[in-house]
């Protein structure tokens, strides 16, 4: 009998992506992005990417390197930061085509598409500017009164990129911090989803029954585990160290003009992640991030 | 005696958006901004027992959490959960009161943050997105937070990007169900309604020193005047005496710009 293993290395997980695709990225805004499977990204050649997410320096560090086609999001921020200044950018130039969701309307799509539907009724975005700007949506009648809904069409994912605290190389996944976000629901819309982990395990398996309830998806959804420690920096990862402010602002700064843009992507994102971690100050800086107090 | 006290415009403004949650029994108070969240925590202690926070992250609390950095040892006591997808299915249900602070407000009480211009495709500022405003609008109470009363926030026509339903009937869909629940605007002039007639923006009471010209003057669309309008009603002792312990870092101090006293009547 063969055994699973589905670890993969974050070049790999690359690999597997094709210019063009709809790629949903979990987390949420400045949290528990899989910053070091975007990075790679920004590594490659892959380019027209349509990325969905609940944006935050992911979508911004794919619009700074021209790898994205087309945004699906309900906001981009890095909250502390509200506005995400590569991402605006991109916007203001008119270099990406968007549609613009509300926060629920896009859990909806990928609850669709992760059950399999073409649509589900909701009242959110009657009467918004959201339907004026996204022809695609329509409303329907309820079979059962004659009310009008909007019919939230399904997001179909090519692949979700996520990022836990802990996996193992079966593909069952962890998430340890107070919020798992909206991750199951990429994990189910999605035709492949690959995880990175800050822990790779042989396996979870444990007597802690209650280490199982922060699982929030199973692991015949994953197609690929990556060990990635640190892997969300500059994001947070609860409980294990908060996102990095001063590398966000110099991050936000390089938005100032191209040539400063092409440098970060140049200097800090640079050609290796091993290196990348280096220069934001070694796995035991980041693993000592503050958690933010909100 | 209450017209003794030292008190901000930024602490008046703050009591007079907490006393918005005085009658909403047990619903989610949310505050998006320092402003917004320090009412909400308020209206818990002082005004509305029953009002369920979260402490910004995911869970519910029944002791509002100080803003910014707490006292050594402090622990957050959570109650119950609130994640973002929780969130979303109380919204849904219509168990929330929201405070926001949008960018452009009009005067059907359509709000927008996501950004501004006259073009989709590449908007002359962008801002944060949509977030959370249509399902928000259409599901349960909501009322504004405005630090600076002026045509910028209070345009003329529509805002730039309908975020927020609000009372157009231009923008009502045949058969549509919307459970538009809009309160108070609570602003560093005002406190405005929308109890006049099809909703109209009315101004309820004025802040100290403050004339409906001036509120006019400021807003880009006509105002009504509450028939019973009069002064806002100042902060009491234990208003200011539990705010304070929720702002130990003084964040409220940046709510108004320059942080004035309210002006003499």
């Amino acid at each position: 009998m063969k055994t699973l293993d589905k670890q993969l290395s974050a070049r790999d997980v690359v690999a597997q992506l094709a210019d063009g695709m709809t790629i949903g990225i979990g987390g949420w805004g400045p949290r528990r992005k899989p910053m070091a499977l975007v990075r790679e990204i920004v590594r490659s050649t892959l380019k027209d990417l349509t990325v969905v997410a609940y944006g935050g320096p992911d979508v911004g560090l794919l619009c700074a390197a021209g790898k994205v086609r087309k945004v699906v999001f309900g906001f981009v921020s890095l909250d502390v930061i509200p506005l995400e200044p590569h991402f605006r950018r991109a916007r203001e130039n008119g270099a990406v085509d968007v549609w613009e969701l509300d926060e629920g309307l896009l859990q909806l799509g990928l609850r669709a598409a992760a059950a399999r539907l073409p649509f589900l009724p909701t009242r959110v975005g009657l009467g918004t500017d959201l339907l004026k700007h996204a022809p695609q949506m329509r409303t329907v009648q309820s079979p059962y009164g004659g009310e009008m809904l909007l019919a939230m069409p399904a997001i179909e994912l090519d692949v979700a990129l996520l990022h836990v605290n802990a996996a193992d190389r079966m593909g069952n996944t962890r998430i340890d911090g107070p919020d798992p976000f909206f991750d199951a629901w990429f994990a189910r819309a999605a035709a492949k989803c690959f995880v990175s982990a800050e822990t790779l395990l042989d396996t979870l398996a444990s007597e802690d029954l209650d280490l199982a309830r922060r699982n929030t998806f199973e692991r015949s959804l994953v197609s690929g585990v990556v060990h990635a420690p640190a892997g969300a920096h500059p994001s947070s990862c609860a409980p294990a160290y908060g996102w990095d402010l001063p590398h966000l602002k110099a991050y936000c700064a390089s938005a100032e003009d191209p040539q400063q843009t092409a440098a970060y992507l140049r200097d800090v994102v640079g050609v290796d992640e091993a290196a990348y971690l280096q220069r934001a100050g070694g796995p035991s800086r980041i693993a000592a991030l503050p958690l933010p107090i909100l | 005696m209450s017209d003794s006290l030292d008190y901000s415009l930024a602490e008046l403004m703050i009591v007079a958006a907490a006393r918005l949650w005085r009658d909403d029994g047990e619903v989610l108070a949310t505050g998006i901004g320092a402003g917004p969240r320090l009412a909400a925590g308020l209206a818990r202690l002082a005004y509305n027992a029953g009002l369920m926070l979260t402490d910004g992250e995911a869970y519910l609390v029944e002791a509002p959490v100080p803003l910014g950095p707490r006292e050594a040892g402090y622990r957050v006591q959570a109650s119950g959960l609130m994640t973002y997808e929780r969130v979303f299915d109380c919204v849904w249900h219509g168990q929330r009161h929201a405070l926001v602070m949008p960018t452009q407000i009009d005067r059907f009480g359509q709000a927008n943050i996501s950004w501004l211009g006259d073009d989709y495709a590449r908007p002359k500022t962008q801002l944060l997105g949509a977030r959370g405003f249509p399902g928000n609008s259409i599901n349960h109470a909501n009322s504004f937070f405005v630090s600076g009363h002026s045509k910028r926030t209070f345009v003329a026509g529509e805002v730039d990007m309908v975020c927020s339903v609000g009372y157009n009937p231009a923008r009502e869909i045949p058969g549509m169900r919307a459970f538009i629940d809009l309160r108070s605007i609570v602003t560093d002039l005002c406190v405005m309604d929308f109890g006049g007639p099809a909703h109209a923006v009315r101004v309820r009471s004025l802040h100290p020193g403050v004339s409906l010209d001036e509120v006019q003057e400021a807003t880009g669309f006509a105002l009504l005047a509450h028939p019973e309008i009069g002064v806002t009603p100042p902060p009491d002792a234990n208003d200011l005496r539990i705010l304070r312990a929720l702002d130990p870092h003084d964040l409220r101090a940046s709510v108004v710009r320059n942080n004035p006293a309210p002006r003499r009547a």
